[in-house]
């Protein structure tokens, strides 16, 4: 899997400088002797033009051909912390474990919290702790599928960090990002927030159960969210009382073929 | 503070580069940063020396480039200047705008020895 960086370390995701400890010694080795001279006189320019997301880039590219050549249906999903990611995925995986396999990848800054609670289905689960990052980035996707062992023709759901800024960003594979934003929140969520909402293709709205006891205008977030992203398709619904789940599961079942 | 990953990519990126173009040392990072990008200037400039040290571009300047947002408006047609990712067209008031320039958080320029 790792064909990009070569590496046997199972997670590197989170830590600090992990990455070019290899490269870094390639280099030292070079040009033995070299350093000891005075460059100031052979500077010179070069032209770049290369993303700073190249690398991670890169990594995504080479999972979304794996889960293209093994048929695997990758969700990244996004949100403030406690918005309900996880109880989504665990009545998702209800409904739906009988249908084909399912593995989840979640990503979290500490704790095996969320994992155990989808290992609780009987679905297999790997707990990414990202530690001081943010984000869940495509590396550590694609290390995290291999110690998974994600089966063909599956869903892979991926829980991205609670954090509505800096996931938009990395690319993982993934078909789709879809962004869960629950109702006790605010309906402004959209437009404070807009590289999140610009950069997902669903926007769940959850807990409308609880619509009753807050103020949350559900036609205001929708046209800040199609303000932002004019293609973004909106589910409405409750992951812990049902209403209008099905809604969701179709719409995964429908987009998984 | 998800400048810490993209500068170790910047990192990362100048060390491939030193393999390649063969040089040791960075002594200047050019960056451009499109005004809408999910990055802070700031932010990068604050941890870019703590992520170069025992770098080749430790110590090295940090330059900013600033590249001003424009999209193509859904309902005119023509360019128009953005600031955020739902302004309007500053010609018709559309509010759809597809983003052109102002995304962008690229490496443009090195100066190495
Ligand atoms: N009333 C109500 N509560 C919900 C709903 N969905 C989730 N919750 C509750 O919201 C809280 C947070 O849910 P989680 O599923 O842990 O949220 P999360 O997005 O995974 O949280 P992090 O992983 O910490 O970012 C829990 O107490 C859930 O029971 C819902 O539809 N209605
Ligand atoms: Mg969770
Ligand atoms: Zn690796
Ligand atoms: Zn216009």
């Amino acid at each position: 899997m790792c064909g990009i960086c070569g590496c046997s370390n199972p997670s590197n995701t989170g830590k600090f400088s992990a990455i070019d400890g290899a490269k870094v010694s390639l280099l030292t080795t070079h040009n033995h002797g070299h350093e000891q001279h005075s460059h100031a006189d052979n500077q010179r320019l070069i032209q770049v033009e290369q993303d700073l997301l190249s690398k991670n880039d890169a990594y995504a590219a080479e999972n979304r051909a794996y889960f293209k050549a093994n048929k695997i249906f990758a969700l990244n999903l996004v949100s403030s912390p406690g918005a309900g990611k996880t109880t989504l995925l665990v009545e998702t995986i209800k409904v739906l474990k009988d249908q084909f396999p399912i593995a989840v990848i979640e990503g979290d800054q500490q704790t095996e919290h969320d994992a155990d609670r989808i290992r609780a289905t009987g679905v297999p689960a790997l707990q990414i702790n990202t530690g001081r990052a943010c984000h869940l980035d495509a590396h550590g996707i694609g290390h995290a599928m291999q110690t998974l062992g994600v089966k063909a023709n599956s869903f892979l759901a991926i829980e991205n960090v609670g954090n509505l800024v800096c996931p938009s960003s990395f690319d993982l594979g993934e078909a789709h990002k879809v962004v869960v934003l629950s109702v006790t929140e605010g309906d402004d969520k959209p437009l404070k927030y807009p590289d999140m909402f610009y950069a997902a293709d669903v926007m769940i709205i959850n807990k409308i159960d609880l619509l009753p006891y807050v103020d949350f205008d559900v036609e205001r977030c929708i046209a800040f969210a199609r303000r932002v992203n004019p293609t973004i398709q909106i589910l409405q619904l409750s992951a812990t009382k049902g209403d209008n789940f099905s809604a969701w599961t179709d719409w995964l079942i429908e987009n998984m073929s | 503070m998800h400048e810490l990953s993209l500068l170790e990519n910047v990192r990362s990126i100048l060390e491939d580069h030193a393999r390649d173009q063969n040089f040791q040392r960075v002594e200047e990072v050019t960056l451009a940063i499109g005004a809408l990008s999910c990055v802070e200037t700031e932010a990068l400039a604050f941890a870019f020396e703590a992520v170069m040290k025992g770098s080749l571009a430790e110590n090295a300047q940090l330059n900013f480039k600033h590249i001003e947002a424009q999209g193509h408006c859904l309902g005119c047609g023509q360019l128009t200047v953005m600031e955020m990712l739902y302004d309007a067209c500053e010609h018709c008031g559309h509010p759809h705008v597809d983003v052109v320039t102002g995304l962008e958080m690229k490496i443009t320029e090195l100066k190495v020895s």
